[in-house]
């Protein structure tokens, strides 16, 4: 038997070949998915860009080169996205500013969904006042439009990158309770919950050693889809200059950054634009793909 | 969606009759905006900058200061100052703005309009393309058009607005000069128009000034189309998914063993059900083009609510930013509520329960 | 008698993962206007033998036929302009759950006006709609007419889809398990008002059930469906000299008032059958 009728097979003998013949099957219906593929391939490439930056990038990000001669070139063979108004070769400065991007994701992701995670499991598996209260904060963070909160948490913690992060993940958990809290209904009255119970368990321990891991795959998904949209507003705060400070080399930033050579050096502003756009498309366009293989109901 | 639960809490509820769900309603609606006033409050608190210096500026005595420090009740403990807030801004008052020197509201007043002009212009564009793309989508789904919707679709959800704006500016204005530049009218009409709704294209309009109409009309078509393209991207999106929900139900193939005709089917039965769910995302999108107003504002220097605040952010006036922010998520909540009546009236499960047994 | 609907090797098969697959393999029968019932477990492609007649077959599903043909008419491949005037008209389905089978945002009475509108006048269709909820034996017709389905009992609710699938008087019906989703006590009336109809205007019937029994009392003739195959035909009356094992099968798990039979039969299943 070849690994793949091995995975493939409907009758499985144990339930790891069970959990990896799933897993097999959603592959190929990712692989199937090109749009899906090539989501995959942006992610894998902007991870990969951003751990090997140094050796990408051919000019130094931060450091200019001659403000006499260097300043607003365009894109050449010796800088492929041209320089801006500090001569700084703006191909180099995108790069690095993978390992920006990069870092504001994966710190959201670590900020908000264990906030999410517990205030929705606690409040699926106690339910009762706690439920309420716990559900009606959630919503009340809702009712403000994520972009619009966050500023407001920027402003008052000043600008910077770290604020940023920490203003966007605390705009970003609620839909991870609600989901969470939808998927602990689901789970806390099974006949396992009961059984731990009654050994005796405490409400954390069920909480997070039973209940938590049921919810996290598809809140980690969630997270997933969602992070188009933490890059976007990241770039956004940076834009209006409450995100990272000059002269790190964030994208959002240096659209600001070339507002005012738009007309006639249209690079300075346009390539870190474009980098954003390839970035968060890549992550949309996964997300897509794994919805559709993930939620067969979905799928048509 | 905030919505949504509330929705199947109350379809699943014993007590059913409309007006306790409207009583209900209201008050989480009241909950939900003394949040917003808890948060900003929070914020106002937490921000490093002496409220009373803003206040008495930095050449005042240490009277004037004491004074302002017990007039703006500091001394008192922080619910008592959280009470006072809620109670000065139920009366109307926001605070002055450090930067205009006006009081707030009256800011927020002059400001609100121009956003709300081109959020309706945008959300008329985003609808009115984005529910048929949306419905081709659907039909034709996994075809060719199907494809070039969505991807359409997530190009829109993954372009940075502020960024498109640039460009857009970049092309259509400078470039090709279609349309005009930054603002939302000329100076040579600005004052020719005598402002009555505050709606530019309205007043010129009801003022028969065609040219004034024209003009306007050239400055708004290009954030409103940039803004309408975002929200035409969810649009399109969720009218495909439920109108793939919907043709898959059994009454449609009543309706084709009926002989309905297919164009009826799509547009009669398959839209009128999922016109139901439509509403909530329409008004969604809407308010969610707050959102985006604040940044494309900024970018076409469009004086309304977006750039207001981004203004306010820079020099760190807070009364105007947390005005701002409260207005904004009040929006936010009314569309919501909106939509949940909406939502209410058309669909006849929840309209009316006359058992006929 | 003249066959009003001709099948003959009639398939259906969906693809899947492992090639496509056949629902129903071969089915042929002749029908007049009489009374026909296909009988068969759930998955034996009773009910998809019941849309590809009309060419509902869901995609990305693929019907096809030797022959397939309703009063002359060759189905296989008719235009949407002959499908037009067939579906509502001539031909008309019945289906299982009225929860689900009607538009659940338009009145009883906009859904039967937009089947009546196929054969009358704008003016006519609701004096022809109101009496037709009154033939199915609805007492206050007006009050149905304006209401939407969610406040219908399901009994009520089917009634009014056979008003609606009657309201043309079409030449042939197929029902499909119309009486599956109702109280046992609403089945009878259900069916005796479908029963009463039927006979009335004289159109040839395609009953479908896994109801044995209720077939039987019901059809003329019955049709033995196992995993998309025809096993056997028989007269109703017959069906107690049924010569294949399935349906002594069948008929010996229908349980009698006199009489305990212990043990309790299993019915019997043969892949042989389904070849």
């Amino acid at each position: 038997m070849s690994d793949r009728e091995w995975l493939l097979t409907e009758q499985p003998a144990s339930r790891r070949q069970a959990r990896l013949g799933q897993a097999y099957r959603r592959w190929l219906a990712l692989r199937r998915n090109g749009l899906a593929l090539v989501g995959l391939g942006i992610v894998v490439a902007l991870i990969l860009v951003a751990i090997f930056a140094p050796l990408l990038a051919p000019y130094d990000p931060i450091a200019g080169g001659d403000l006499r001669l260097d300043r607003l070139l365009p894109p050449s063979w010796a800088h492929p996205f041209g320089t801006d108004d500090l001569a700084r070769d703006i191909f180099s400065r995108v790069i690095y500013g993978s390992r920006l991007t990069l870092m504001v994701v994966i710190l959201v992701a670590l900020i908000a969904t264990p906030i999410g995670l517990l205030v929705g499991t606690t409040a699926g598996y106690l339910g009762g006042w706690v439920d309420v209260v716990l559900m009606r904060i959630t919503d009340i963070f809702l009712a403000f439009p994520r972009l619009v909160l966050a500023l407001a948490f920027v402003a008052a913690l000043g600008p910077g990158i770290e604020n940023a992060i920490l203003a966007i993940a605390v705009t970003s958990w609620p839909p991870y309770a609600r989901l969470a809290r939808a998927e602990t209904l689901t789970v806390r009255d099974s006949d396992f919950i009961s059984a731990i119970r009654l050994q005796g368990a405490s409400s954390a321990r069920i909480l997070w050693g039973h209940v938590t891991p049921l919810c996290l795959s598809s809140v980690i998904v969630r997270v997933t889809l969602d992070m188009a949209g933490i890059i976007l507003t990241a770039a956004g705060l940076g834009f209006l200059g409450l995100g990272a400070q000059p002269p790190l080399p964030e994208w959002g930033a240096m659209i600001a950054g070339g507002r005012r050579f738009i007309i006639d050096q249209w690079w300075v502003s346009t390539m870190p634009g474009v980098a954003i756009f390839v970035v968060s498309l890549g992550f949309n366009l996964l997300g897509d793909g794994l919805r559709d293989v993930l939620d067969p109901k979905a799928r048509k | 969606m905030t919505g949504l639960p509330l929705r199947s809490r109350w379809r699943d509820s014993a007590i059913s009759s409309i007006s306790w769900k409207i009583i209900s309603l209201l008050v989480t609606v009241a909950v939900t905006f003394l949040g917003l006033l808890f948060i900003t409050f929070m914020i106002s608190r937490l921000i490093p900058v002496d409220p009373v210096l803003a206040a008495v500026g930095d050449r005042a005595s240490k009277s004037t200061y004491d004074k302002m420090y017990l007039e703006m009740g500091l001394d008192k403990p922080l619910w008592q100052q959280f009470l006072l807030y809620v109670q000065s801004i139920l009366s109307g008052n926001l605070g002055n703005s450090f930067l205009s020197k006006r009081p707030v509201v009256e800011d927020l007043r002059r400001a609100f309009p121009a956003t709300l002009e081109l959020a309706t212009v945008s959300i008329i564009i985003g609808t009115v393309l984005g529910i048929p793309l949306g419905i081709l989508s659907a039909v034709k789904s996994g075809k060719l058009v199907d494809q070039v919707v969505r991807v359409v679709g997530l190009i829109g959800y993954s372009v940075p607005i502020f960024w498109l704006g640039l460009v857009g500016l970049l092309v259509f204005y400078a470039r090709l000069g279609w349309v005009e530049g930054p603002g939302r009218i000329d100076i040579s009409y600005e004052y020719s128009v005598s402002p009555s709704t505050g709606l530019l294209l309205l007043d010129s309009a009801m003022q028969g000034q065609w040219d004034a109409f024209r003009n306007v009309f050239s400055h708004i078509i290009l954030p409103a189309s940039l803004l309408g393209y975002y929200s035409l991207a969810y649009i399109s999106r969720m009218t495909r998914s439920f109108m793939l929900t919907e043709l898959g139900q059994e009454y449609i193939t009543t309706a084709r063993v009926k002989g309905v005709p297919e164009w009826r089917i799509i547009w009669v039965h398959a839209l009128r059900n999922a016109a139901v769910p439509l509403v909530t995302v329409v008004a969604l999108s809407y308010a969610s083009l707050l959102e985006g107003s604040v940044l494309t504002e900024t970018v076409f220097s469009w004086p309304g609510l977006g750039q207001y605040l981004t203004n306010s952010l820079q020099v760190a006036d807070m009364n105007a930013v947390l005005g701002g922010t409260l207005l904004i998520g009040a929006i936010f909540v009314c569309l919501n509520l909106l939509s949940d009546l909406l939502y209410n009236l058309l669909d006849p499960r929840v309209r009316r329960r006359v058992a006929l047994r | 008698m003249t066959a009003l609907l001709t099948v003959d090797d009639l398939r259906v098969s969906f693809p899947t993962r492992n090639g496509p697959t056949e629902v129903v393999r071969g089915v042929s029968f002749q029908l007049g206007r009489e009374r026909l019932g296909i009988v068969g477990e759930s998955g034996s492609g009773k009910s998809q033998t019941g849309r590809a007649i009309l060419g509902l077959t869901p995609p990305p599903g693929k019907a096809t036929a030797k022959r397939l043909e309703f009063d002359g008419i060759d189905l296989r491949d008719a235009s949407v302009a002959t499908w037009r005037s067939l579906r509502g008209i001539r031909i008309s389905l019945i289906m299982q759950d009225p929860k689900f089978s009607l538009n659940p945002v338009m009145t009883i009475g906009r859904q039967l006006i937009e089947a009546a509108r196929r054969t009358s006048g704008r003016a006519e269709a609701k004096d022809r709609a109101v009496a037709m909820l009154e033939a199915v034996q609805i007492r206050d017709p007006r009050r149905v007419f304006d209401a939407y389905p969610h406040e219908l009992s399901g009994g009520m609710g089917q009634r009014a889809m056979i008003a609606m699938m009657l309201i043309t008087e079409p030449d042939l019906l197929i029902a499909d398990e119309p009486t599956s989703a109702l109280d046992v006590t609403v089945q009878i009336e259900v069916l005796r008002i479908l029963d009463r109809l039927v006979t009335e205007r004289g159109m040839g019937l395609i009953f479908i059930s896994h109801d044995l029994r209720l077939v039987s009392s019901f059809c003329d003739r019955v049709l033995v469906m196992y995993a998309g195959r025809m096993v056997e035909e028989v007269k109703a009356s017959e069906l107690a000299q049924a010569k294949h094992p399935y349906t002594q099968g069948l008929f010996k798990c229908l349980p009698t008032i006199e009489g305990d039979v212990r043990p309790l039969p299993t019915l019997q299943r043969d892949a042989d059958w389904a070849r």
